[in-house]
């Protein structure tokens, strides 16, 4: 645990020192695929198709400039009076050359990058994976937004995480948990981006990361690791009981269980600025229902 | 000595059903390893015993039987469908009953806001306090989603009927099927892109799967499974007439059309329950009788019944390969019958010139 911890570290050491050594114009940012893009001013009408990356020019402080997004991207409330041009995998290219951009923000996955830039529209890609991505994705954009103090926005948002796992209490400390994706069952293993953060709040995630981010597992796998705690959207909690063999999951049969809104669930899957909320989510749920507290302490903090 | 030969096979169908069984008990998470040893011998290690006794009969035991007799119902329909078709080609699919089904499970999933994951969609539309998952196992939904992909199976084949006039002419009722197939098809998708919640669990409705059949799921297909093995067995001497000439069938007295319905019946019901309980799996139904017909030549009944047992057998065997190969990870069993299935049919083409040249 504590080399993992010292891995996550050092791999943040390296990374700051490397955005150091790197001068950088203003208006001008390389992106996930190696392209470097230059914008003779900070865009004024930004598109951004991915809700990441939404959610990210928001705490930023430029909500405002935003003038399209895709029909994901939810949050913060105000981004859904904007209109829509489709989802990250199938936008409208039409909807989006009328909204005359600045610029695009998309996912390197989002094939309309070629087709948009071959109509003149600036694309910027980047690939919010880990938490070490969310600090590279807001300091890139607030290169790109010129915004001084993304470095310092990004802190408080790695403080947050660092101060929800120390609201847990130590013997809550080392819960096996098992994180459900969906019901293939797939589960967020070590290497995710949720994984990630169960590993700073000191869970035991029942799923390696070796497996990969997110495994798709034999059922029989989750009966045998028999997790103390289980995390799941509230869209696929229904029937785990009835499943084969799972009635004799601790979790289970304990009733350690947190089952999470959609509205939560955005929070805690989508790798952008709001991970400090996923992870305080995740904390209430590992102080409330670990099994190694009484059940006092259980019942003032059951909801997720 | 063809009677010799139906004898060899379905004894070694029933026996290598048998091993499958037992190899199955011993494949799960954790790759091979031996449970029988700690469930016969129950004196010796007590705490391991109820282990092994948990993971066998709870998880092990009802996904290999529901495996077998989901493929014995597709072997079956395979069987029925290529007699009736009189088409090597035919398969349970045929007749738009695949797409039929997939219809009405995403339309299920769409209305009762059915269980998707964390990662699909996102769009977060309330859907009121109901919410299913496709793979529950709770029996309620099994038999509401057995329903909808029953009925979605069972209306789009009375559709294909629709669209050629009956069942008459054999080539109106495939190219009928084909256009609902694709029709219906596109609905499915059409669902999906409305309803982004329901796309995961779809998708892997899609691919099939074994993961959580349970013991409901076991007992509807067996039984579904004994109503149309003993239905078939009693119209298939209609096959047998069919595939000398409509005429020849009609001059032997039988009652075509009335039998002929009757086995589209059976054909939707035993591909729609196959298909609720894991999802959409490929060329089994398509390969067991190739597979049977190839060893030996007999009547449809006997053919159905053969099939049958050799379906069964294959998505076994698929089944437990799925959960062995890269364990504890699972490969989508309909991946790995695609793959299998594929590629046996691939030989058997290229075996055919070879033979015919050898005058066999």
């Amino acid at each position: 645990m504590m080399r993992l911890v010292q891995q996550i570290s050092r791999a943040v050491l390296v990374h700051a020192a490397l955005l150091g050594s790197v001068v950088v114009l203003a208006g001008q940012v390389t992106d996930d695929r190696g392209t470097t893009v230059t914008l003779p001013a900070p865009p004024q009408r930004i598109v951004s198709i991915l809700p990441s990356l939404t959610e990210t020019v928001c705490e930023l402080g430029y909500c405002a400039r935003l003038v399209g997004v895709d029909r994901y991207s939810n949050f913060p409330a105000s981004v859904q009076k904007l209109p829509q041009v489709g989802g990250g995998l199938d936008p409208n290219v039409e909807a989006i050359v009328a909204l005359r951009p600045d610029v695009v923000l998309m996912a390197k996955s989002a094939r309309v990058g070629e087709r948009l830039e071959s109509l003149g529209i600036k694309v910027v890609a980047l690939e919010p994976k880990s938490h070490a991505d969310v600090q590279r994705v807001m300091i890139k954009l607030g290169q790109l937004l010129e915004v001084a103090d993304a470095q310092r926005i990004w802190r408080a948002i790695d403080a947050g995480v660092s101060a929800a796992a120390q609201s847990i209490p130590a013997p809550a400390r080392g819960a096996k948990v098992y994180f459900e994706v969906n019901q293939g069952p797939y589960a967020a293993g070590e290497a995710s981006f949720i994984g990630e953060t169960l590993t700073r709040l000191g869970a035991k995630n029942i799923v390696p990361a070796k497996l990969g981010p997110f495994p798709k597992l034999n059922p029989e796998y989750i009966v045998r690791a028999n997790p103390d705690l289980i995390m799941i959207g509230e869209r696929s909690a229904d029937g785990l009981q009835q499943r084969p063999g799972w009635q004799s999951i601790r979790a289970l049969r304990e009733q350690r269980l947190c089952v999470f809104t959609s509205e939560d669930a955005d929070a805690l899957v989508r790798p952008g600025p709001r991970m400090a909320e996923g992870a305080r989510l995740m904390a209430q749920c590992l102080a409330g229902k670990s099994p190694t507290l009484g059940s006092a302490l259980a019942a003032t903090a059951s909801k997720p | 000595m063809m009677q010799a030969r139906f004898r060899w096979v379905l004894w070694l169908a029933v026996a290598v059903a048998l091993t499958l069984t037992a190899l199955g008990i011993c494949v799960g998470s954790v790759g091979f390893e031996n449970l029988l040893q700690p469930l016969l011998n129950p004196g010796q290690d007590p705490e391991r015993t109820s282990m092994a006794h948990q993971i066998v009969w709870e998880i092990r035991l009802p996904r290999t039987l529901g495996a077998w007799a989901a493929g014995a119902l597709l072997g079956l329909a395979g069987a029925v469908a290529q007699g009736l078709f009189r088409n090597p080609l035919a398969d349970p699919y045929l007749l738009g009953s695949a797409s039929g089904a997939s219809l009405g499970v995403a339309l299920a999933l769409a209305v009762l806001g059915g269980g998707a994951g964390m990662l699909g969609g996102g769009a977060n539309m309330m859907n009121g306090g109901l919410v299913v998952s496709v793979f529950s196992s709770s029996l309620l939904v099994r038999l509401g989603l057995t329903g909808a992909a029953f009925v979605g199976a069972v209306l789009a084949v009375l559709l294909t009927l629709a669209l050629s006039r009956g069942v008459g002419h054999t080539l109106r009722l495939l190219l009928a099927g084909v256009v609902v197939g694709v029709v219906l098809g596109a609905l499915t998708h059409l669902v999906l892109l409305l309803t982004p919640d329901s796309l995961q669990a779809m998708q892997a409705f899609m691919l099939g799967s074994t993961a959580f059949v349970g013991w409901v799921s076991v007992g509807m297909m067996t039984v579904v499974w004994a109503v149309c093995i003993v239905a078939a067995w009693m119209l298939a001497r209609v096959l047998d007439g069919l595939s000398l000439g409509d005429a020849t069938a009609q001059s032997l007295g039988l009652a075509v059309t009335p039998m002929r319905a009757a086995l589209v019946a059976v054909l939707a019901l035993a591909t729609g329950t196959a298909v609720a309980q894991t999802g959409l799996i490929a060329f089994v139904g398509l390969a067991a009788p190739h597979l049977v017909r190839s060893v030996v030549k007999t009547t449809h009944g006997q053919l159905i019944l053969l099939a049958s047992l050799v379906g069964g057998v294959l998505l076994m065997a698929a089944d437990t390969l799925a959960r062995w190969l890269i364990a504890p990870q699972e490969l989508p069993v309909g991946v790995l019958t695609a793959v299998l299935g594929g590629g046996y049919l691939l030989w058997l083409m290229h075996r055919g010139p070879a033979k015919a040249r050898a005058g066999v």
